[in-house]
């Protein structure tokens, strides 16, 4: 009861906001398949005003993160002549996926304060506690978490790739790549103000293995034992078979 | 066409694995190695999570070698006892593989130990094996000059002596289980069969009839890649059953031509072609540790 009325309290006591995004999806599933290869996914939406359009620019940042975990960043260095792991670092939290698209350049649509308390840009979504401690340069190894997965088009930053039109409709096309990991993806669509966040409005991608692809990977988790003696006996079967038709052709 | 691979979880070109699997299986059938040593690193070069490749390398070696053993079954060309004693020493192997793996992965640094395991090997059984058949071919050459065998060495006068039969020797059971349980170790830690280790061991140390030793180690390598299979599978869930279905599908066919052409070429130039083949693998190997790599740092999942 005492809860509820404190949060009805934080209701009120709410500046009234006078600008509200609402956006949609043109999938909430994506399905991976057998034969997945990426998929393109439409995100649209419209600014709602119930008073006359305040002073400022207006600008959409959409930033679709995909499930976090710890990772660690080992380095490499020469030792004895030869290359091997010198130092590493364990970052808390790395998004699997993670994709920023805007209307124009993230540092002039948003300020610094906005992007620690949201996480939005692409250093501020990996979060890394304790490197500090551990190592001199701790922003290397997050430099080069961000490098490398940028090269396998899993961080993707897209300034201008929203579209908007006449300050109120907005579109952009976000391509995910075929090296997904299944799970929640959210899709955090932020309204700015000359650089500040006036509404925030979240919602969920369902990546998930379907058909073949689950039930195998089920198996492989559920009953691991089936499941080995399953992939040895396929893989001795067609391997019989293989031999029997080589027979069959030569005789 | 793409395929996305369920335990891997990455998407990959469907014939560029039939084509991978075809390749190394017809070397496989020709050398009566199981192909892991060049699977396993070209697995990773493509993208596969290094556990998934591991893991799924032995399932495919398994199918890979049973095609294989049953043409060499047919010709008569395995040593069932012999192989049965390799199999006793290589479970037993295996079997401290992975905890010795396992150890070392805890201690961290296993991937600089797989690959230094992987040059010294390499580059130790090439470099002996290409100079061997190099001077074999040579005399061969030369009309007059047989090429001697050595018939007794300290291997012989060891005790519990056993008669093998289809290798036509009488020695003790004492090398071919320890040769068995060293094989199951370095299996176990590089995700190899491990049939260019055991090939040279029969044939240098053991002095089996180099027709009869092929058959006999792909006999081994089927139970000891069974069991490594359903250790992996029950333990680390990284056995790949899509990507080993595919690889197996161009392994079992590759293997089958391979064995063909394995018995029409003469046992000095299989051995040359191997050893030139095991060179090749280990320069590449040894220039990726000394040459300094275009990125220096890598992600691996998880704490510690």
């Amino acid at each position: 009861m005492f809860q509820r009325l404190l949060i009805l309290l934080c209701l009120f006591t709410l500046p009234v906001q006078a600008e509200e995004v609402v956006a949609s999806l043109s999938q909430n599933r994506v399905s991976i398949t057998a034969n997945f290869d990426g998929s393109d996914i439409l995100i649209f939406g419209a600014v709602k005003r119930d008073a006359p359009t305040p002073e400022g620019p207006l600008d959409v940042i959409i930033a679709v993160s995909g499930p976090s975990e710890a990772v660690t960043v080992r380095r490499k260095d020469r030792r004895y002549g030869i290359w091997v792991n010198v130092d590493d670092v364990i970052i808390d939290n790395a998004p699997s996926f993670y994709a920023v698209s805007t209307t124009g350049p993230l540092e002039t649509i948003l300020s610094d304060a906005d992007d620690l308390e949201h996480s939005i840009s692409i250093p501020r979504a990996i979060q890394s506690i304790g490197t500090a401690f551990s190592t001199d340069n701790p922003k290397d190894f997050t430099d080069a978490i961000i490098r490398i997965r940028t090269q396998k088009r899993l961080y993707q930053m897209m300034p201008g790739g929203v579209e908007l039109s006449e300050d109120t409709l907005f579109a952009t096309s976000l391509s995910l790549p075929a090296n997904l990991v299944e799970g929640d993806y959210t899709a955090r669509i932020f309204l700015t103000r000359g650089g500040t966040v006036v509404d925030q409005y979240d919602t969920i991608i369902d990546v998930r293995k379907v058909g073949l692809e689950r039930w195998i990977y089920n198996l492989a988790h559920e009953r691991p034992l089936i499941y080995g003696l399953l992939s040895l006996f396929i893989a001795i079967v067609a391997g019989w078979a293989a031999s029997a038709v080589f027979r069959y052709i030569r005789t | 066409m793409q395929i996305y691979l369920p335990i891997a979880e990455v998407s990959v070109n469907a014939f560029l694995l039939l084509g991978l699997g075809g390749l190394v299986g017809i070397l496989s059938g020709m050398f009566g190695v199981g192909g892991g040593f060049l699977m396993t690193p070209l697995l990773f070069f493509i993208g596969i999570p290094p556990a998934v490749a591991v893991a799924t390398e032995a399932n495919q070696i398994v199918a890979s070698s049973f095609s294989g053993v049953l043409a060499h079954f047919k010709r008569k060309t395995v040593d069932l006892k012999m192989g049965t004693v390799l199999l006793i020493g290589g479970l037993v192997g295996a079997a401290l593989g992975v905890q010795l793996f396992n150890m070392l992965k805890s201690a961290g640094q296993v991937d600089l130990l797989v690959k230094l395991c992987y040059v010294v090997f390499l580059g130790l059984i090439g470099g002996l094996m290409f100079i061997e058949s190099a001077k074999a071919i040579l005399n061969s050459k030369k009309p007059g000059v047989v090429p001697k065998r050595k018939k007794h060495n300290w291997i012989h006068n060891l005790p519990f002596k056993m008669k093998f039969r289809t290798s036509g020797l009488y020695i003790s059971v004492f090398p071919p289980l320890v040769i068995g349980v060293f094989v199951g170790v370095l299996a176990a830690i590089m995700g190899v069969g491990g049939g260019f280790i055991m090939v040279p061991a029969m044939i240098y140390l053991l002095g089996m009839p180099t027709k009869v030793v092929v058959g006999t180690s792909l006999f081994q390598i089927i139970f000891v890649t069974a069991f490594t299979t359903l250790l992996h599978a029950t333990t680390n869930y990284t056995v790949d059953m899509a990507l080993a279905v595919l690889l197996l599908v161009g392994g079992v066919v590759g293997a089958q031509i391979g064995t063909r052409i394995g018995v029409k070429m003469k046992a000095e130039q299989l051995r040359i072609l191997l050893a030139l083949m095991v060179l090749a693998v280990c320069g590449k190997l040894a220039l990726d540790l000394l040459l300094q790599p275009s990125e220096l740092y890598s992600i691996g999942s998880g704490g510690h």
